[in-house]
Formats: C-alpha cells, sequence, structure tokens
C-alpha cells in the first residue's frame, strides 16, 4: 500500500525538529503541521511577511490584512512577527529557514527542480519558489511519485524549464523516501508493502 | 510640515499616460485601491506597473487592467486574473516575471541608490539564461523574450557559487496602502498588509500613500514606524468607508470547535 497524502503529509511532518523554521509550498505541504508531534513546536513562515502563522481563523476573526502567501485567512502563534517583503525574503536567501517543503513536477538525479511552468500552458510565475529553493538550508520535495499517466517526475533531466538546479536533497513520495546525493538517487525508505522494484520502474535514474 | 492632499483625486493629477508606477500589496491584502480607482478616473493609459500580482478581475490592479490602461507588468505570481491571461496571449500587455524575492530586493534596491545585485535566485534557470516570453504578437509567437543577464562566481562559505546580476527599479510613483500615517508621511502598516508597500515606496520617485488613518506628528511612537516620512511625498486620507473596504482573496476558517 502506498502512503496516503495524509501519510505523505505525515512522513514529511517526521523531518522535521523542534524550533525549526519551516516555509510550506501550497498544496499538500500545507497539511504538514496538522501531523507534527505535540514536542515539536515549529515556526512557519509565510513569505508574504509572517513568522510564526497559526490556523485558519474562526469566521468572527477573518481579517483582511492577515494572509498567508497563498492569499488564506490565517492567525497567528504566540511570538509571531510581521516584516516586509524584501526582509522576508534576506531570511530565505540568507539561510536562517531551515526547511522548505514544496511539491515539484520533475526532480532530477542532480536535484534539480522544475515546479512553476509548463510551456504553452498560462504561465502564472513563479512567486516565491526560485528564491526558496536557493535559500532554504534543506529543501524537500513532497509530490506523487509519478503523473497522473503514469509518466517519471524523478527523471534523469527536467524536461519543463527549470525552478532552480542542484537545490533539492530529499524527496518523498507516495511510494518512499529518496535522497539526492552527490553519488546518486539514495533509496532511503518504503512505504509499507511497496517493493524496491516498483519504486526503480517508476523511477528513470538508478537507485543505490 | 503637511504632505497631506485634499483628494486621491488631486493626488494622482500628475501622472501621465506611460508613467511607470511601483504598486503596494500582496494578494488583495495592502493594495492601494482608492488611489487604483483615482488612476482609472483620470483616464490615463500604457502604464507600467510594478506590483507583485496585478489584483483579480473586478479589484486592484486588475480594475486598470480591465480598462487597458496597463502596457506593461513586472510581477512574479498572475494567476488569479483571467483578463490578465488573455491579455498576455494575445499581445495586448507585456510582463516581465521576476522572482518574488528578487523583485522585492530590485524596489527596495532602486530607493536606496544601488544600481544593481547579485542574487543566486534564478541561476540556471531562464530568469538568468534568457528566454522567458515578456511579450507575445497577435498571433501567439513569442515577440520579445528575456535577454540573458551576467552570472559571477563568488566565494561563499560553502564553496563558489554562481549568482546573477538583477538591476534596481525606480518608478516614477510609489503607491502605496497605509494603516496609519501623519502629515510629515511617516507610516505604519497593518499586520500582513506591510508586505511590498515600503519597497514601493522606497523605489518611487514620488510616492503616494492613501491612509486608513491620519494622525498628526507626534502621535506615532518613532520607535514603531516602518516607512520614514522621507520616502513619501503625498498622503490621502482615506474615509472610514474607504478604509473599511477590503476584499479577502481566499476566505478559509475553521468551526470554533476546532484546535488553533
Amino acid at each position: 500500500m502506498a502512503w496516503t497524502r495524509e501519510e505523505m503529509a505525515a512522513r514529511a511532518a517526521s523531518e522535521l525538529t523542534d524550533g525549526s523554521y519551516v516555509n510550506l509550498g501550497i498544496g499538500l505541504p500545507t497539511l504538514v503541521p496538522n501531523y507534527v508531534a505535540d514536542d515539536v513546536e515549529l515556526v512557519l513562515q509565510s513569505e508574504n511577511g509572517i513568522l510564526g502563522v497559526g490556523a485558519y481563523p474562526t469566521e468572527d476573526a477573518v481579517d483582511p490584512d492577515l494572509i498567508n502567501a497563498g492569499k488564506e485567512t490565517v492567525t497567528l502563534r504566540k511570538g509571531a512577527s510581521f516584516f516586509d517583503s524584501a526582509m522576508s525574503f534576506g531570511m530565505i536567501r540568507g539561510g536562517k529557514i531551515d526547511a522548505a517543503i514544496l511539491g515539484a513536477m520533475q526532480v532530477s538525479v542532480k536535484g534539480d527542480i522544475a515546479n512553476w511552468m509548463i510551456p504553452g500552458k498560462m504561465v502564472k510565475g513563479m512567486g516565491g519558489a526560485m528564491d526558496l529553493v536557493h535559500g532554504a538550508k534543506r529543501v524537500i520535495v513532497l509530490m506523487e511519485h509519478t503523473s497522473k499517466d503514469g509518466e517519471y517526475k524523478i527523471v534523469n533531466e527536467c524536461s519543463l524549464p527549470y525552478t532552480g538546479k542542484g537545490v533539492v536533497q530529499r524527496i518523498i513520495t507516495d511510494l518512499a523516501v529518496i535522497d539526492v546525493t552527490p553519488e546518486g538517487l539514495k533509496l532511503v525508505e518504503l512505504a509499507p508493502g511497496v517493493t524496491e522494484d516498483e519504486v526503480r520502474e517508476k523511477t528513470e535514474p538508478p537507485l543505490s | 510640515m503637511d504632505k497631506v492632499v485634499a483628494s486621491a483625486a488631486e493626488a494622482v493629477a500628475d501622472i501621465r499616460s506611460g508613467s511607470s508606477l511601483a504598486v503596494g500589496g500582496f494578494g488583495l491584502c495592502g493594495i492601494p485601491s482608492v488611489l487604483i480607482q483615482a488612476l482609472l478616473d483620470a483616464g490615463v493609459t500604457d502604464l507600467e506597473a510594478v506590483s507583485n500580482n496585478c489584483g483579480v478581475d473586478e479589484w486592484g490592479l486588475g480594475v486598470l487592467l480591465f480598462n487597458k490602461r496597463i502596457r506593461r507588468m513586472i510581477s512574479s505570481y498572475v494567476g488569479e486574473n483571467k483578463e490578465f491571461a488573455r491579455q498576455y496571449l494575445s499581445g495586448e500587455l507585456e510582463v516581465e516575471l521576476t522572482p518574488q524575492g528578487t523583485l522585492a530586493e530590485r524596489l527596495r534596491a532602486g530607493g536606496s541608490g544601488i544600481p544593481a545585485f547579485f542574487t543566486a535566485t534564478g541561476v540556471g534557470t531562464q530568469v538568468a539564461e534568457g528566454g522567458l516570453p515578456w511579450k507575445y504578437d497577435a498571433n501567439g509567437n513569442v515577440e520579445i523574450a528575456s535577454p540573458p543577464k551576467e552570472v559571477r562566481t563568488f566565494e561563499t562559505a560553502e564553496g563558489p557559487k554562481e549568482f546573477v546580476l538583477e538591476q534596481a527599479i525606480v518608478c516614477d510613483f510609489g503607491l502605496v496602502r497605509a494603516w496609519k500615517g501623519d502629515r510629515h508621511g511617516n507610516l505604519v502598516f497593518n499586520k500582513s498588509a506591510r508586505n511590498f508597500n515600503p519597497l514601493a515606496a522606497m523605489s518611487g520617485r514620488v510616492t503616494i500613500a492613501e491612509v486608513e488613518e491620519l494622525v498628526e506628528p507626534g502621535e506615532l511612537d518613532p520607535d514603531s514606524i516602518h516607512t520614514p516620512g522621507v520616502f513619501v511625498q503625498r498622503v490621502v486620507a482615506l474615509t472610514p468607508e474607504q478604509a473599511a473596504d477590503k476584499r479577502v482573496e481566499k476566505r478559509t476558517v475553521r468551526s470554533a470547535g476546532e484546535g488553533a
């Protein structure tokens, strides 16, 4: 049995240690805080200018001036701070953010990532993704192992336009956990009931 | 000293067609919506707008876009706007997509006397290597593509690393929305509505601030001012109705019973 989306998020949550400053991409990564252990306190960074993002507000606490990078209404945790966008990306580029967890369309054997643009489709923009992949101390990709059509997403070379090159350290999919190392991709962990052969078959580069 | 002008219309009266504007806000949060409306009413066109996003179809910069007043945009993310997509893909609108942190720093640098800077963001991508479609022709072919930029290797604590040269942005006008402001143009922003506003204020040769609450000099704690008045040339006091007219792009809530 492959991991469900919730189990993938839980697996990603186990990567994060107490006291970490973490930036989460939109989609699946936003589920990660739900699975962090009680004794682990994370400070979530939202690149529009918040450290210490909390839960969604109750209806009566919705504030148009308090949103996250996904433009969703949010609340704050104790100890939160606000800052402008230049300082926000200063802390990202400056290596102060411990981890970024983000989705991807393709990741290569060298840790290259493509997650912002499909040629021929409407270009929405890279937002903060290019800054995050270069700035965060650890870049963890959380994604399905293959595309809906069964195509490789973990590839020898990205065919889609790059978000960044040589920036991804770890890939967590519904089937496995894989590390990007100088010697190539390393299989770290299998989802329960998933075989090594299945992961190899669905991964374009060789796995050690 | 009194930088307060009587109305938004008066504040934007010398913004001409063809002007460049640095506009604060992130999504619909902290956008100078009253100044944008005044620009629409003034009838100017051919504008170049530098803003992280371009509003939505019926609010924010989207209203200028919808009325075809914008010729060129510099933005990091434009996904929430159908009319934007239509104008871009049909060759009516030129768009320079820039990574969000690079955009923020380009505005900050522009207001700080720094003409350009090196950043790792975008190295190895089309941002550095060129080829991003800036403008399409009417047939959907790329008419203007982004040029390649200088890439240089610097020593870092982790060893030699490549960085790309990014140019600062100085605009004819900065348009920002603040929570409180005084007659000297000192500004305080509210929560995450700060976002790009201090940087847009720095980038403008003439910066106009619409403030939700106008106070007298001395009322703002000098230690709490986010944008010092030197960056602001004009202040427009909003009515309570204007100040309260804020939109939410994605209203996400939890029920009162759920844990925080």
